[in-house]
């Protein structure tokens, strides 16, 4: 018996059962975007009028605070586009909330940029989906590579350390990844890959950009050459059935230990879930976001032991759980059963055998109603994460 | 076992970045600086990290959390980790 470790159930199987608080959490807080990307993870474009106003957002930080949720990773929409953006940084910093929150950098000013410098308590992730601006450019609209150099130049210049290039990674970047460390580098930042998922308008475009199976396994041994330099939100955990795991939880933290907060209020189980079936409520009701998370009947269900159907007899099944629910979800195939991306090939047989029903559409589309289809003129914001470092840092089993 | 970084018989504390959070396996320990998650797997490392600051020394800490002369090696490596990542510091507050 370890003191140090040893308990009844292992961290794995708590975080399974879910925590009384969420680690950290997603919120979206606005889906109004200067930007239209092609694979934006929730249809973001116009402003809900519904959206929650300054002091119910206030509310919500004072009852994050209260369940020492350390920080919170706010996306959009762009979110600096409300005008009460910096308000509402600066509430949260000031209740020991941290904030994380994904930008276009459009709005990244000279000034901006020094008054981020100077907390320790924010941190930006600048969205680039390229490493040049004709593979960015494509998907996240023209202009959007320049105004995202553009503000890391001026993080850089401002003395902002380590803050945070988020790239999605695509069929057509997967070959890039070299060249955005060097641009992470360049400017003392941190790179930051993630999973592209089929949600919101992604599942309009995934077939041409997620990445091929080839691409996958390059995908995997640059990671896996990389270890907690990169960071990826947890977000590769299907590829682990390669081999040895990726650094991270290798779990899916939906309803357990993540979630989302959308504009409107509506707890959803993960960001890539904006869904009915996924909606755990609206902290807008009684109770908040407290009873939300500790009472919905979905949260709950997703704490209980989840069948390993069709994956159940795969020797590979401890290492990627069955992959990235959403994903599952939003290309119609079964949520216990392969991701479409299962390393084996069994989610690309899965696709092939579907029945010809359409798959799932998210329950929100804000996208603006002009342009339709693809290239899309102007584009957004970076699909978010779960959690952010590596959150097996520190302690280790001795 | 003597360790490179954390001497028990000085004294530590939580950086004052450092928030810890309850949970029932231990607790969270988050550092707002860094921004670095830990999980801290016990509930007697729990004890030791939040009365470091009152004792003495390290070693007076884990002593009076209940470890013991066989486990306090586990402990030194468990602070040892902490210390690396800037979770715990020397000296005390003033």
């Amino acid at each position: 018996m370890s003191t140090v470790t040893a308990q009844p159930k292992s961290l794995i199987e708590q975080f399974e059962g879910g925590l009384d608080a969420p680690i950290c959490l997603t919120w979206e807080l606005t889906y109004a975007c200067n930007l239209a990307c092609v694979h934006c993870l929730s249809s973001s474009g116009r402003r809900d009028p519904r959206e929650l106003t300054t002091e119910e957002c206030k509310a919500v930080i004072r009852e994050l605070e209260h369940l020492q949720v350390f920080y919170v990773n706010i996306g959009g929409g762009e979110p600096t586009v409300r005008r009460d953006f910096w308000e509402l940084l600066d509430y949260s910093v000031a209740h020991g909330v941290g904030v994380k929150f994904s930008t276009n950098g459009s709005r990244i000013t000279p000034e901006i940029a020094e008054r981020l410098a100077a907390t320790d308590y924010v941190d930006v992730q600048i969205s680039i989906d390229g490493a040049t601006a004709e593979v960015n450019d494509a998907v996240r609209g023209p202009g959007s590579f320049a105004t995202a150099i553009g503000a890391m130049e001026r993080l850089e210049a401002a003395g902002f350390r380590g803050f945070k290039v988020s790239v999605v990674t695509t069929r057509q970047n997967a070959g890039q990844l070299d060249d955005f460390k060097a641009i992470a580098d360049r400017y003392g930042a941190q790179l930051r890959l993630t999973r592209l998922r089929p949600s919101g308008r992604g599942a309009d475009v995934w077939d041409e950009l997620h990445p091929t199976a080839a691409q996958q396994r390059q995908v995997y041994d640059w990671l896996m050459a990389h270890g907690e330099q990169v960071l990826t939100g947890d977000s590769f955990f299907h590829l682990s059935a390669y081999g040895e795991s990726l650094p991270g939880l290798n779990l899916c933290g939906a309803g357990r230990i993540v979630c989302l907060i959308d504009p409107v209020g509506d707890v959803y189980a993960c960001p890539f879930a904006i869904h009915d079936d996924f909606l755990a409520g609206n902290l807008r009701e009684p109770g908040g976001f407290t009873r939300v998370w500790r009472e919905s009947d979905l949260f709950r269900d997703l704490r209980r032991p989840q069948g390993a159907g069709a994956c159940g007899s795969c020797q590979f099944f401890d290492s990627c759980r069955g992959g990235c629910m959403a994903a599952k979800f939003f290309t119609g195939l079964p949520l216990a059963g392969p991701d479409p991306e299962c390393v084996l090939g069994h989610g690309e047989r899965a696709l092939a055998a579907r029945d010809g029903a359409p798959a799932p559409k998210p329950s929100k589309d804000m996208s603006r109603r002009e342009p339709t289809g693809r290239p899309l003129p102007v584009i957004q914001t970076a699909p978010v994460r779960q959690c952010d470092e590596s959150p097996v840092a520190g302690l280790r089993p001795p | 076992m003597p360790s490179p970084g954390t001497d028990l018989r000085r004294p530590w504390r939580l950086d004052r970045q450092v928030a810890l959070r309850p949970e029932s396996f231990g607790a969270l320990a988050y550092h707002y600086g860094t921004r670095r998650l830990s999980f801290i797997k016990s509930p007697v490392l729990v004890e030791v990290l939040r009365s470091l600051d009152a004792q003495p020394n390290a070693e007076e800490a884990c002593r009076r959390a209940g470890v013991t002369n066989d486990e306090l090696p586990r402990y030194e490596q468990a602070l040892n980790v902490l210390a690396e990542t800037g979770m715990i510091v020397p000296g005390h507050e003033t």
